[in-house]
């Protein structure tokens, strides 16, 4: 049943070559999942695309569990999420994997899209794939978002109030579309009803993105830590047994870790304020998002105008879906960039500082300190990316990948 | 063709219609539409928060002092410049400086600011303050300070009697 990559398969099993005569998925999973030909030189940040791909598969299953037990009404909610914590065997431990499993997700996608810019995977002819991820990370949110609402605590009532009026920014129909999302003049039964149900259906979409940003990935095939294509059967190897193994190593390091959390501090992450019945008329002192939307929050915050708050904000993520444009430089990988690898290091912190801004307060230093790495966000990607490319001079890239890989051995 | 594709493009969008139309407040959610509050037993200087269409609306028997206050800013300090009596007259245009009426919501993102319950912050102008984003309100509700772009809200409402306001 081996074959060399490009000449369809030949199975022994008489059951499995029938099926593929009428239905190639046995075809289609020799080609694409064992023998398809891969960089022979990933390093652990390229396990994160199957950790992010495992979590959510693990929230779906999760979730369907969850769902069963739920009841999306206003007066029941919070007392249906209680009982599943209290009284439904094992409830618990579903709803904590749910709970922590959504950041441990975003955990593996955040590094995911680190790992994306450091190494250029964005570049040409990955565009669409790059694209087709924001896509993605943008379903993401407004999963988690929509999840977050269903417990029906303050945190949930407040965090959906403030977000769905976002929307009452744009001018002149700005409240209409507000009254529309809610369902009602507040957040109320109606809203719950619709974010319980399109929380049920966007995982479903992701999965069918995801499906695309694969096919859309082994076209070219992935990128890798040089940056270089790979120029023969030297430089790749099969992706079984080579990264069905390195990616399941990785799964099970990163489970393991999500495991510890969700046993040991399944509240770490949450806001003891949710476990507060939602009350429309009294909001808690200080409303939190989730610590993924920390950095975003920030930036909604650090301009002094409802609308440009807005805009910044959203802003923030489109300006990743031009990312492949605004970096000029022929380059992927930083390794070979060496002004660029420092500034990819600043952006990280620029975006640790502005998620610790958006934990805190707004009031003192805060801020202007937000403002002042909201400034550096956008500077890194439309001004410094463009002119970078330009002025950088990139060290020398290796002949090939085998090349680089056999003389670090050697060294 | 054209009369072809331009009859099936009015059919996607009539049946598109109904989809979009029905997330729109229903029947029952429009029929909770006006409220009937006492005012009477709500002492000068004293505030209370009542229920209307899910959202709070803030009473407040403001104090001779509120009211000067009010009344003696400048317009060209105001972001959103309205008068104090603009925002206390009700729908049959008579003027009650003492009793302000508002929807209790942040114009920002829709927190409830805090000021209405006795020991709550109020803000640098003696209104109310909102915790979120740190917008600041005066004594007549008007934003002076923060990123909300206007004034907290008034509703309309109607003086059935010295005591009975009409609340929608």
């Amino acid at each position: 049943m081996a074959s060399s990559h490009g000449t369809p398969p030949v199975f022994n099993n008489k059951v499995i070559a029938w099926i593929d005569h009428r239905l190639p998925v046995f075809s289609y999973l020799e080609k694409e999942y064992h023998t398809f030909p891969t960089p022979r030189n990933f390093n652990y940040f390229w396990n994160f695309g199957a950790i992010a791909t495992v979590m959510l598969v693990l929230m779906i299953a999760t979730g369907v569990v969850l769902a069963t037990n739920y009841t999306p009404h206003v007066l029941m909610a919070f007392d249906s999420v209680e009982r599943i914590d209290r009284d439904v065997p094992q409830g618990w431990l579903i709803r904590d994997l749910h709970m922590n499993g959504a950041s441990f997700f975003f955990i593996a996608v955040y590094i995911h899209i680190f790992r994306g810019m450091y190494y250029g995977s964005y570049k040409a002819p990955r565009e669409l794939l790059w694209i087709l991820g924001v896509i993605i990370f943008l379903l993401m949110m407004a999963t988690a978002f929509m999840g977050y609402v269903l417990p029906w605590g303050q945190m949930s009532f407040w965090g959906a109030t403030v977000i769905t009026n976002l929307f009452s920014a744009i001018p002149v129909v700005g409240e209409s579309i507000t009254t529309w999302l809610w369902g009602g003049f507040a957040i109320d039964n109606p809203t719950l009803n619709r974010f319980y149900a399109l929380h049920y259906l966007l995982p479903f979409i992701i999965v069918a993105v995801v499906a695309l940003h694969v096919i859309a990935l082994h076209v070219h095939g992935s990128n890798n830590p040089l940056g270089i294509d790979p120029r023969g059967p030297q430089d790749t190897v099969p992706f079984h047994p080579y990264y069905t193994m390195k990616d399941g190593f990785g799964v099970v390091v990163f489970l393991i870790i999500y495991a510890g959390v969700t046993f040991f501090a399944p509240d770490y992450m949450g806001h003891p304020d949710n476990y507060i019945p939602a009350n429309p008329l009294v909001t808690p002192e200080h409303i939190v998002p989730e610590w993924y939307f920390l950095p975003f929050y920030a930036i909604l915050r650090a301009i002094p105008d409802k609308l440009g708050g807005v805009l910044a904000m959203f802003g923030a993520i489109g300006v990743l879906f031009v990312l492949p444009w605004l970096d000029t430089s022929r380059v992927r990988s930083a390794t070979f960039r060496p002004i660029y690898k420092w500034f990819m290091l600043v952006l990280v912190i620029d975006v640790i500082v502005l998620g610790f801004c958006g934990a805190n307060p707004p009031a003192g230093f805060w801020i202007p300190l937000s403002q002042l790495a909201t400034v550096y966000y956008f500077f890194h990607f439309l001004i410094l990316l463009p002119i970078l490319g330009k002025i950088e001079r990139p060290l020398p890239l290796p002949p090939s990948i085998a090349d680089a890989v056999l003389k670090k051995k050697a060294a | 063709m054209v009369a072809t594709g331009a009859l099936g493009a009015i059919g996607v969008a009539a049946t598109a219609w109904p989809f979009i139309n029905q997330l729109t407040p229903a029947a029952d959610t429009l029929a909770l539409s006006a409220i009937d509050v006492n005012v009477q037993p709500i002492a000068v200087g004293q505030a209370i928060t009542v229920k209307w269409r899910g959202k709070p609306v803030f009473i407040r028997h403001r104090t001779p002092e509120d009211i000067k206050a009010a009344e003696a800013v400048p317009m060209s300090e105001l972001p959103d410049p309205q008068s104090d009596n603009a925002r206390v007259t009700d729908t049959a245009k008579k003027v009650r400086p003492e009793w302000l009426i508002m929807i209790g919501i942040c114009t920002h993102l829709g927190c409830v600011p805090l000021g209405n319950k006795p020991g709550q912050d109020k803000g640098p102008y003696d209104g109310w303050y909102c915790p979120c984003h740190g917008s600041a309100y005066d004594t007549s509700g008007r934003i002076r300070k923060g990123p909300a772009p206007k004034n907290l809200e008034i509703p309309d409402y109607l003086f059935t009697s010295d005591s009975l306001v009409r609340i929608g």
